[in-house]
């Protein structure tokens, strides 16, 4: 595919267009994936031998904080494309993520508690991890306000994406100064390349459709959200043209 | 830029409170601590180090917004802008201008404090070099959360909420540093770490800081 064709979605008008026929099918399929894999994962596959049903909740736990960091990433690629290239789509796209990058940690972090309860014996610990995940909500949650906090919608693009990209370098600083100040009580990657260290084969199949439900979910929404962002501004403009006129 | 810093001290300085109120500040913290854990010598020894970096860290927080909103307001931070000085040279002697009215007298009185909350005399050296090296960096980070929210009305408290979580790796690594100093333990690597951090920080955060403040002044 010639990657010059991919500028061509920066024009709003070809955005909806092309949304308007990709929208439904990516919301169908999330939706199907979804329920297929966590119906699948609930009842049909096996308990641990050691932690019983509650190893459930990796189908709903996994997925979230996957994707939790890999909305962050996708905000750091399209404030990018903003400050590069200025496609209005672009920077609407990172809008739009953030919320649902937000609401991804925060179910990472509550089923990780609730998870962390029956097998810690604890709700939360000051493990590597876990810090991590509370300072990168922290980051979501300085990001949304500045958007929010910011009248005129270039100024906020620019100044956010800019807050985007030195938030990743410290987000990734704090992602390794926590591993030194304290040790862990999590368990390692169960999703690394190396087939060794993964989740047995019972359960990564489910977990595979899980994720692919969860990044599925993440589109539709963002496209949504970019969508709507894109229609309230055409909505100001034409009213803002009706008041000179 | 020698006599841009030296404006910029002699404001902060002579100009109402900026200069005592985050040692003050520092100093109300340290008091009121003993009241919330009580006063048991061994107790205060063992959390001592943090606190200090805690109330430093604070109080740098509390004069952020001080540094830019003032030449925002009267308009003399358009004219610095169209100053031939680089925008990144102007970022970085207000923070360093920050740093010597509010970090560095935080430096000094942290011994004071340490004794004020029966620090072990061991942690003395490493506190001190861990906040020197870490609060020049705490300005700087600070500046550049002072110019993302310079133009905006109730800036403050969105201002804390953005540099926070950033101040996250340098609280780290500092305050890891006077622990570790207070427990007799090596503290070579978290001194490194901390060392390296803020040169980075000084290095390339003021780059940001000028092209946030561009974007506000267009």
């Amino acid at each position: 595919m010639n990657l010059n064709a991919l500028w061509a979605y920066a024009n709003p008008k070809k955005f909806i267009q092309t949304t308007d026929k990709v929208l439904p099918w990516v919301s169908v399929l999330a939706v199907v994936s979804l329920v297929v894999g966590l119906i699948w994962g609930f009842f049909f596959t096996p308990e641990d031998y050691r932690q019983g049903s509650t190893v459930k909740i990796i189908y709903l736990h996994v997925p979230s904080a996957l994707m939790a960091i890999n909305v962050w990433l996708m905000m750091l690629v399209t404030s990018l494309v903003w400050i590069v290239r200025r496609h209005h789509v672009s920077a609407l796209a990172a809008r739009a993520a953030a919320p649902v990058g937000a609401v991804m940690t925060l179910i990472a972090l509550a089923t990780g508690a609730i998870w962390g309860q029956p097998m810690w014996g604890t709700w939360w610990a000051w493990d590597p991890r876990l810090t991590s995940f509370l300072i990168l909500f922290l980051f979501y949650l300085g990001y949304m306000a500045l958007w929010e906090a910011i009248e005129n919608d270039d100024t906020a693009a620019d100044l956010t994406s800019i807050l985007c990209l030195v938030g990743s370098v410290f987000a990734l600083l704090s992602r390794y100064a926590v591993n030194f100040w304290n040790q862990g009580l999590h368990q390692g990657a169960s999703l690394s390349l190396d087939k060794e260290e993964n989740v047995a084969d019972v359960f990564w199949y489910p977990l595979l459709v899980c994720i692919a439900g969860f990044v599925l979910l993440f589109i539709a929404l963002v496209l949504l959200r970019t969508r709507t962002e894109i229609r309230a501004r055409r909505m100001r403009a034409l009213l803002a043209r009706e008041r000179m006129g | 830029m020698i006599a841009l810093l030296i404006r910029d001290l002699r404001l902060a300085i002579r100009a109402g409170g900026g200069f005592g109120l985050g040692l003050a500040f520092f100093l109300i913290v340290v008091t009121l601590v003993p009241f919330a854990v009580g006063p048991q010598s061994d107790l205060l020894a063992r959390i001592a180090a943090g606190i200090l970096w805690l109330g430093a860290l604070l109080s740098c927080l509390l004069s952020l917004d001080r540094i830019l909103a003032l030449d925002w307001e009267d308009g003399s931070l358009d004219l610095l802008a169209t100053a031939p000085l680089p925008m990144e040279a102007i970022v970085s002697i207000k923070a360093l201008a920050h740093w010597l009215t509010t970090g560095l007298p935080l430096v000094l009185a942290a011994p004071v404090f340490g004794l004020l909350l029966s620090l072990p005399e061991a942690g003395y050296k490493p506190l001190i070099i861990s906040l020197l090296l870490g609060t020049p960096a705490l300005s700087v980070i600070g500046t550049f959360g002072a110019a993302l929210t310079v133009g905006l009305k109730r800036g403050g408290l969105l201002l804390s909420l953005l540099v926070l979580p950033l101040y996250v790796p340098i609280l780290i690594f500092g305050a890891e540093m006077a622990r570790r100093g207070v427990d007799g333990l090596d503290y070579t690597t978290p001194l490194l770490m901390l060392a390296g951090i803020t040169c980075g920080t000084i290095a390339l955060l003021p780059f940001a800081s000028a092209a946030v403040l561009k974007v506000n002044l267009r």
